[in-house]
């Protein structure tokens, strides 16, 4: 009995901690995407360069965490204005081809000059001592870092709550992504409010990028490692919404973890099938009306 | 010229064809000491004009048209292992086998379009290369599979250290399906498909029965790239994880691209264009070669509408405006 507890503990801490980050990267291709009907392959990008800009901010000029993390997310998010008016402006009304297209050149870009500057190895990266302990929650100890990332995520979701749902820019946002013309029209400046979106959106992917490098590494190729699950767990919340996603990020983390703690060998696909037959569920119309072929 | 024929004589043959088909003869007898990479060019054209159909035809957005390459290449090499040392016939049942995975896939996955679309062939394609890697028993996992060996094409030609059968070998699937493909595209079905494309909800309204149609595509796609895939394996005498990975699917997006997407010739324009200046970059490390793909994506993306065939298009239509202004 003690050893089931501890295992669906150490299940549900682990992935609820690894679905944490991945709905902080996630969440703000949900916003962009809600708003500006763009699939975005380069987020993951965005995300990496948060990650590699805080731990070198704390290798090389021994920042503390609690500083470079704020400071790396601070710098994508201006970084992430100047690359959407660079390029994504122009892929806002192109075919779903050319924007996969265009971002996944980006991506590769991304992918070069991050090995260029940190070299084809994982960048290791340590976390605050504060953060490596462990503490004892009764069944088995735990990393704080596990807890930090918890209390992260819920932090995130009531502040993202209170910035959509409460306050004005919340309101204007929730009206251009219902309906975009008619939003331009009662006067909401549409392409600023585009630009401030994607900053937060790229913001949010390096906040994930740079708590989360524990649990991915860092690597060149983390831009398209990991987009897979993100971009099905935005496929699967829908354009725009917060609250699912949060439930399928946590889902996502919570079953992956378990699969691979209970079954090693096949873990790692029970989740693409799972995450397959719910995209087509959700999708393709098979038990609801209206088909959408 | 009734809009009907228009419609079906848009692929038709034109003589300057020839000339793209004289250079890839031309090549055999001018490169004899490059004819291993003009196989893998020859390969990765069929490859992209699989792709094609399904994505510059009917519009079908897929990011994990490697499954298909990879069963082909998977099932050529394991049919040899297991005794079956016949080329064509081999090809044909790794074409078969990757068309037989399509079949099961594709009346679910069709119905998706979009986002969902891009993102489930991602991760199907992602799913195929994890089981591969894992069941090394059968597939060699990281290792690969080598040593098999197939018995000479027709009985007569053998498999030379030099290449020359591989080439014409590869070249002859190359030539037949492409006819394949001209006759698809300039059929009904395929002037279907092109509306499809063009728009779903249109061709739904007129009666067409969209996914049915879309699902035949996807299948007769999928059996061109096993049978790429076969041939890879065929020519190489080694298997790789490689060929399911999601690189391979979008290098050959990033082929149709750079060719001209919906063009019969795009993928055949493309590819010898792609591996060329990756043969040439490929003393740098791979991750230079990422800046150059990267590079050339953007680019295609945002000032070169329809590839290198668009810019030949478009010299071709000044050509004749500066004709057509001499004799008013």
């Amino acid at each position: 009995m003690d050893a089931l507890l501890s295992s669906l503990s150490f299940i549900t801490l682990y992935g609820v901690s690894y679905g944490v980050v991945l709905f902080t990267i996630s969440i703000g291709l949900v916003v962009t995407m809600g708003l500006m009907r763009v699939i975005n392959m380069a987020h993951g990008a965005f995300a990496a360069l948060g990650g590699y800009l805080a731990v070198s901010l704390m290798n090389a000029f021994s920042v503390p965490f609690a500083i470079a993390v704020p400071a790396a997310v601070l710098a994508v998010a201006l970084f992430s204005v100047l690359i959407e008016r660079l390029f994504y402006v122009h892929i806002y009304t192109a075919t779903e081809l050319d924007q996969v297209l265009l971002t996944v050149g980006l991506a590769y870009v991304a992918i070069a000059g991050l090995n260029l500057a940190f070299g084809p190895n994982v960048f290791p990266g340590q976390l605050p001592r504060v953060l490596t302990a462990n503490v004892d929650l009764g069944l088995r100890t735990f990393q704080v870092y596990r807890l930090f990332l918890i209390a992260v995520g819920f932090l995130l979701v009531v502040l993202l709550w209170y910035l959509f749902d409460r306050t004005s820019f919340g309101a204007r946002l929730r009206a251009a992504v219902d309906n975009r013309t008619m939003a331009q029209a009662i006067g909401i400046d549409v392409p600023k409010l585009f630009s401030l979106v994607f900053a937060i959106g790229s913001g949010l992917a390096a906040l994930g990028g740079a708590i989360g490098y524990a649990i991915f590494p860092l690597e060149p190729i983390y831009p398209l490692k990991y987009l897979v699950l993100v971009l099905i767990i935005v496929s699967l919340a829908g354009f725009g919404n917060i609250k699912p996603a949060v439930g399928v990020a946590v889902f996502v983390g919570v079953v992956d973890t378990a699969c691979r703690y209970l079954f090693p060998s096949v873990g790692a696909f029970i989740i693409y099938a799972i995450l397959i037959g719910l995209i087509i569920y959700k999708h393709a119309g098979v038990f609801t009306r209206g088909s959408s072929s | 010229m009734t809009a009907r024929s228009e419609l079906l004589e848009r692929h038709a043959f034109k003589p300057i064809e020839a000339v793209y088909w004289l250079l890839l003869l031309a090549v055999f007898f001018a490169f004899p000491s490059y004819l291993a990479i003009a196989t893998t060019v020859v390969i990765m054209s069929l490859f992209a004009l699989s792709l094609d159909l399904v994505l510059g035809f009917a519009g079908i957005v897929t990011l994990g048209h490697a499954a298909y390459f990879g069963i082909g290449a998977y099932t050529a090499a394991l049919l040899a292992f297991g005794g079956f040392h016949e080329p064509i016939s081999d090809a044909l049942l790794s074409g078969l086998a990757a068309a037989g995975l399509a079949l099961v896939i594709g009346p679910a996955l069709l119905l998706l379009d979009g986002l969902p679309l891009i993102m489930v062939t991602m991760a199907i394609s992602a799913i195929l290369f994890e089981a591969a890697n894992k069941a090394s028993w059968l597939t060699g996992g990281d290792d690969g599979l080598r040593d098999f060996e197939f018995s000479p094409v027709f009985g007569l030609f053998r498999w030379s250290v030099y290449g020359q059968t591989s080439y014409l070998y590869a070249l002859g699937w190359l030539a037949v399906l492409f006819v394949l493909v001209r006759r698809i595209v300039s059929s009904p079905f395929g002037v279907a498909l092109q509306g499809i494309r063009e728009n779903r909800a249109r061709m739904r309204l007129i009666g067409s029965p969209v996914v049915g149609h879309l699902v035949r595509a996807y299948v007769i796609s999928a059996f061109m790239a096993g049978i790429a895939g076969a041939i890879h394996a065929q020519t190489n005498k080694f298997v790789s994880l490689e060929v399911l990975s999601i690189d391979t699917s979008v290098d050959a997006v990033v082929m149709l691209v750079l060719g001209g997407i919906g063009r019969l010739y795009g993928g055949l324009i493309g590819a010898p264009v792609y591996i060329l200046v990756k043969h040439f970059a490929a003393e740098w490390n791979p991750y230079h070669w990422m800046f150059i793909i990267g590079a050339l994506l953007i680019v295609a993306v945002r000032f070169v509408r329809g590839g290198l065939l668009g810019i030949l298009g478009r010299i071709g239509a000044w050509l004749a405006s500066l004709g057509g202004a001499r004799k008013p």
